[in-house]
């Protein structure tokens, strides 16, 4: 992930970004997140989610990502009001979500998310689903196909959070590449350029075990 | 020339309609909510419509270079099934969302007491948040149908300058004017309008506040009918500047009283391969983007 995605940097940088009356807007949006954190507000619609759902027309659809995930962040949702939010909301209200959840989320609660992200065919949801959470919880064969994904929908591979990392001495990534790269031969097309930059990063290290699947799926098995 | 349909339902279309219609002009649709040839049996069948046209229908849509909003509503059919009513309590947070640029389609089918209670509903619905709304004309009855409509309009808390009311013909064209709405136009191969009646009404009645549409869905219809209308209306002798209010600019200020209008939309990006609705790309495409 190239954005920032603390609260201080995306802060920052909307701070640089919004005009008036973006900027107030924001600040009170803010306000009523952090009021939220304090005394739940209970009724169907809290304030501060209100918020969440207009800051395109507030901000601009080219800020609304970085106000969305700043008002996650400062209401410090919890998994339940993720998985809602996600569940009730748009395209790229599921994105923010998506893009939130390693500040959020410490343990694998919130898995479900990123595997319906990744059984989407929106590429702007795929893109998020690979990030940085992703990589510290998608078991190995979904984390797997995961990649494939990338790959067959033109995601670019750039997008994959610890990439490097987990695919080095991946055998069984390497081999599911290579029937891609075959496939793809057979079929008169061209083979995508992210594939064998991603096929390289597979080789073992010079002093592992050829075939070890990394420090974070030990067990080298697909589940 | 740039062509806004402010009335066609995409869900219903493949991805060759979106590549025609972007090669015809077209640069932003409105889709506004309504049946879908099969009765629904639970609110849940309209979350999950809802929320395909605020996702994956916008995210198709781009794809072919169009900007893709919508509109939200019970639709007058599906409210007479009590099944179908509680979409009226969810439609609030939905109708929050960014992409959604007025209440509709609402108004009347066979004018029944269940209909006068969702359209009243949807209409205030609409002026509480602060949106315009989009109302159809019955396809049966439809005089006596618009009159009760802007009854019900004029009852209700949303200036009838906030109101679009479509499917709209030479017969109840000049009481929906006199009503001080907007007015639609829906272009069909074989019912509602077709291109040259729409060239002589707008001779007869004027461009202001008029919108013209394909209303294309799953029935026999044709999405490039905007394009054709703007053909016509070049070949009758109208300028590029009348054709450019019509297909244009009126749209854009309807929709544009919600104020969430977004219209930049970039170029369509290059073709990838692979598991996605643009699959199927020449063999000499390049591949990933």
């Amino acid at each position: 992930m190239t954005e920032p995605s603390a609260p201080t940097d995306l802060r920052a940088q909307l701070d640089q970004h919004l005009e008036e009356p973006a900027r107030t807007w924001l600040d009170q949006a803010l306000t009523e997140a952090a009021a939220h954190r304090e005394s739940a507000d209970t009724r169907p619609l809290p304030l501060w989610e209100r918020r969440f759902a207009e800051a395109g027309r507030r901000c601009g659809a080219e800020h609304a990502d970085s106000v969305r995930v700043l008002l996650l962040h400062t209401a410090l949702a919890d998994p339940e009001t993720l998985n809602r939010m996600y569940a009730q909301g748009t395209g790229v209200e599921r994105r923010a979500v998506l893009d939130a959840l390693p500040e959020l989320v410490a343990d694998a609660t919130a898995l479900p998310l990123v595997e319906d992200a990744l059984r989407t065919n929106d590429t702007r949801l795929v893109a998020a689903a690979v990030g940085p959470y992703a990589a510290r919880h998608l078991d190995a064969h979904g984390w797997r196909h995961a990649v494939l994904k990338c790959l067959f929908t033109g995601v670019p591979v750039d997008a994959v959070a610890g990439l490097a990392r987990r695919a080095r001495g991946d055998a069984e990534l390497a081999r599911m590449l290579g029937d891609y790269g075959h496939e793809r031969t057979a079929a008169g097309r061209p083979v995508p350029e992210d594939l064998s930059r991603v096929l390289a990063l597979t080789a073992p290290t010079t002093d592992g075990p050829a075939g070890a699947t990394g420090p974070h799926s030990p067990s080298g098995k697909e589940s | 020339m740039r062509i806004f349909d402010p009335h066609i339902h995409m869900t219903s279309r493949t991805t060759d309609d979106y590549q025609a219609m972007y090669l015809s002009g077209v640069r932003a649709v409105v889709e506004p909510s309504f049946w879908l040839g099969q009765p629904r049996t639970s609110p849940e069948s309209f979350y999950d419509y809802f929320d395909a046209l605020l996702g994956w229908e916008p995210f198709r849509a781009a794809q072919y270079g169009i900007a893709h909003h919508c509109t939200l509503a019970l639709n007058p059919k599906e409210a007479n099934d009590p099944r179908c009513t509680p979409v009226l309590d969810a439609l609030p947070r939905y109708l929050m969302k960014d992409n959604v640029v007025a209440v509709g389609e609402i108004g009347y089918d066979s004018m029944t007491p269940a209909e006068d209670t969702a359209l009243a509903v949807q209409l205030q619905l609409a002026a509480d948040h602060d949106l315009p709304a989009m109302v159809h004309t019955p396809h049966r009855d439809k005089l006596a149908g618009l009159r009760r409509t802007i009854d019900v309009v004029r009852e209700s808390a949303l200036a009838p300058d906030r109101v679009l009311l479509d499917h709209l013909n030479e017969t109840t064209v000049k009481e929906a004017k006199d009503s001080g709405a907007w007015l639609g136009f829906s272009v069909y191969p074989d019912t509602k309008m077709d291109e040259d009646r729409m060239v002589t009404l707008l001779k007869e009645h004027g461009p202001e506040k008029v919108l013209v549409n394909s209303a294309a869905d799953w029935g026999k219809s044709d999405p490039l009918k905007t394009r054709k209308v703007a053909d016509a209306l070049l070949k009758a002798g109208f300028d590029d500047d009348f054709v450019d209010l019509v297909l244009w600019r009126n749209p854009v200020a309807f929709y544009g009283l919600s104020g969430r209008l977004v219209l930049d939309v970039p170029e369509p990006a290059p073709e990838h391969e692979g598991n996605t609705i643009l699959r199927g790309a020449p063999k000499s495409a390049p591949d990933g983007r």
